[in-house]
């Protein structure tokens, strides 16, 4: 039935793309209606990729074991944003800081940027995956500007000019990639394909490809916000639409990191060309270990957990740096484990910035006891993201440090003292944030609590127990990923 | 392949990486656009060339665009925002000229370096060009960070986006190069439309530390 699987892939690029058109109808609470359920669709659409056969690799198009993995996660937490969406934007319309044209616009946008993210999770063609990933980048650049503030409008601009950079060096790195290519493969649209090209990698010119790799790590790793570039990052968090910070953190990082594992595994394919691996683990490194020292000093609530996201990519992107299956596996549940504790956390932050009116970090005190449901929301969600047991984070974080002391222990110096540092930071925030006396806004919060409790329980089960499935589908990838 | 063609190739790109410097030292907003307008302009001859020496009829689009949108319309576009900013008087040196330039000697001189040392094995016009599209590049990121000012940023990232092209059109029979120039010009737009409509003066950063912090929502 590969008939079939097509159409699953065509679902998935189909729905979002039509329900932006359709979130420009007139009516606001309808297009709030219309993003959650086409983000369902599309969820849907996905899970279907599991159990039907897949399509032969196109010219443009490509499903394998690797981006399902991150098709599904994507399209869960866009599904589950989704819903938190229409609860904050409902508030943010009764407060009078959005109005109704800024909803249609912002759910298009929305769905746009999940067609854009899909499109670079499926693309097979390096150079409609910088098409997609610009696509999604620009999308959000417009979200994070919809307040119309000052402050957002510099955010905004700052990621626009950042992402805009990093996103020319990302093509000049691709047409570098074709440049190396085109002697082997020969001219036209067969030297971007991507599963042709991992075929013939080893004759490529090594010198070339490990020129390209740089120049795309650089361009890519804008986005995953590694840390001589990450400026955009913590602004773009801070300003923007809560539920943006979430998908933000949550996926459009992972967007990034994806480009950049595709071009490594080129890159491993070409036995004379640089290892990417030591670039991968120092740009890793530092970014760990300048976010973890950078946590402390936060007075804003999102900006705090902006930063905490610029730490776990630096993790992620170490681990996958390090390579080989342990690592690789470790790299693989700590991003998913990220993606679903990160977007839980700016859930509940988002709720509680509505109801205490501040995003100010020394005006918000004694959640748990103002804020139940929020409050432990939060307490539970900072504890997995600063990688205590037994939740999910705590296991992969664990993987990933034994897996490094296995192999290089003088790297695993840096990197647990990178941990402890925000571990330290982390919890230092949320003892002021969670307990004591409450301050701020008290009024009562009609939170959408299912996406907020849900991730966590998700984390808290694979902390817990992994399925077998799961684990025997990840440490498949984690081989591919070499 | 026939020495005239490769020449006169070799001339426009040549040329690209000059205008890119003669870039770096303007500090006056509309000789900065008129500048630019230049380098869009000897662009699209570039792309044109290419176009008719690779056979490649789509490239002519390319080149079409470069003149027309980037030439003409975009500094167009930009003079009329300046004057309705009321900035055209603006003299800005945020890093002496001096220093600029050496600077942007140093970056070429790595990209000649890196670049024809990685492909001795390739085309030799292709090769050149893609040393001479990542001087421009990064004389472009030069001039981004070199400047204070939104429109001479934009500007910098327009002479970037040259460079690109220029190495896209230089890659034989690589696909997009025309969906990729038309999806830059869109973004370019978006980012013209963006300063104009939002004021967008200055970056962030200020000599008044204080707005920082108020910006950085980090006062105590």
């Amino acid at each position: 039935m590969s008939g079939f699987s097509l159409d699953a892939v065509a679902a998935i690029l189909f729905i979002p793309a039509a329900a932006a058109i359709l979130a420009a109808l007139p009516n606001y609470r309808m297009t709030a209606a219309v993003n959650v359920a086409a983000s369902l669709l599309t969820l849907l659409a996905a899970l279907s990729l599991f159990v039907t056969d897949r399509p032969a690799p196109g010219q443009y198009l490509l499903i394998d074991d690797l981006n399902i993995v991150f098709i599904v996660l994507n399209t869960f937490v866009g599904f589950t944003t989704s819903v938190f969406s229409a609860s904050y934007i409902a508030h943010e319309l009764e407060t009078g800081r959005l109005t109704a044209p800024n909803l249609r616009f912002y759910h298009a946008m929305y769905q746009i940027m999940m067609f854009g993210m899909n499109l670079a999770f499926v693309s097979n063609n390096i150079g409609l995956m910088w098409v997609a990933v610009e696509l999604a980048t620009l999308s959000t650049v417009l979200m994070v500007g919809i307040y119309r503030t000052h402050e957002a409008l510099e955010a905004a601009w700052k990621y626009f000019i950042l992402g805009s950079v990093g996103i020319a060096l990302a093509l000049f790195g691709t047409i570098l990639v074709y440049m190396a290519a085109q002697p082997v493969v020969g001219e036209g649209t067969n030297a971007m394909v991507w599963s042709v090209l991992i075929e013939n990698a080893a004759h490529f010119d090594p010198a070339l490809l490990s020129v390209a790799f740089i120049f795309l790590l650089l361009g890519y790793g804008t986005k995953v916000g590694l840390a001589p570039l990450h400026a955009w990052l913590p602004d773009a968090h801070a300003e923007g639409p809560t539920p943006i910070s979430a998908v933000l953190s949550g996926l459009l990082l992972n967007v990034a990191l994806y480009a950049v594992l595709r071009f490594k595994l080129l890159l491993a394919a070409s036995p004379q060309a640089i290892g990417p691996g030591p670039l991968m683990v120092t740009m890793g490194l530092t970014s760990l270990i300048f976010a973890a020292f950078m946590l402390y000093r936060r007075r804003d609530i999102k900006r705090l957990f902006a930063y905490s996201s610029i730490e776990h990519m630096g993790i992620i992107v170490f681990a996958f740096g390090m390579g080989g299956p342990l690592a690789n596996f470790a790299g693989l549940l700590h991003m998913v484990m990220h993606s679903l504790t990160k977007s839980a956390i700016f859930f509940a932050v988002g709720h509680i910035a509505q109801v205490k009116g501040t995003q100010k970090i020394s005006e918000i005190r004694g959640l748990t006891e103002s804020h139940p449901g929020l409050g432990w929301a939060l307490v539970i969600g900072v504890v997995a993201i600063a990688g205590l047991p037994p939740l999910g984070i705590f296991m992969s974080e664990f993987l990933v440090v034994s897996s490094t002391f296995a192999r290089h222990p003088w790297l695993a110096i840096p990197l647990v003292f990178g941990l402890l540092i925000a571990f330290g930071a982390l919890l230092l925030r949320l003892t002021g944030l969670a307990f004591g006396e409450p301050r701020g806004g008290m009024a009562p919060v009609e939170a959408s609590y299912v996406p907020i409790y849900s991730h966590l329980a998700l984390v808290f089960a694979a902390g817990i127990y992994l399925p077998a499935p799961l684990v025997a589908w990840f440490q498949h990838v984690a081989g591919i990923l070499g | 392949m026939n020495g005239l063609t490769f020449d006169i190739a070799h001339l426009l790109a040549g040329s690209l990486v000059l205008i890119s410097f003669m870039m770096l030292y303007q500090d006056r907003l509309f000789a900065l656009i008129n500048i630019f307008a230049l380098h869009a302009v000897v662009l699209a001859l570039s792309v044109a060339w290419q176009a008719y020496i690779q056979d490649a009829h789509h490239l002519y689009i390319t080149a079409a665009i470069a003149l027309v949108f980037k030439a003409i319309v975009i500094p167009v576009g930009l003079h009329r925002i300046i004057q309705r900013l009321g900035i055209h008087r603006d003299i800005e040196t945020a890093v002496g000229i001096g220093p600029t330039m050496l600077a942007g000697i140093g970056l070429v001189t790595l990209s000649m370096v890196l670049m024809l040392r990685v492909t001795p094995e390739a085309d030799p016009l292709a090769r050149e060009d893609l040393a001479f599209a990542l001087s421009i590049i990064l004389l472009g990121l030069l001039v981004m960070v070199t400047r204070r000012n939104a429109v001479s940023q934009v500007v910098g990232f327009m002479s970037l986006e040259n460079g690109l092209v220029l190495a896209a059109t230089g890659a034989k029979g690589m696909p997009l190069v025309v969906e990729i120039s038309v999806a830059f010009s869109i973004l370019i737009a978006f980012i013209v439309i963006g300063v104009f409509l939002f004021r967008i003066r200055e970056r962030f950063d200020s000599v008044d530390v204080g707005a920082l912090d108020d910006y950085r929502g980090e006062r105590r």
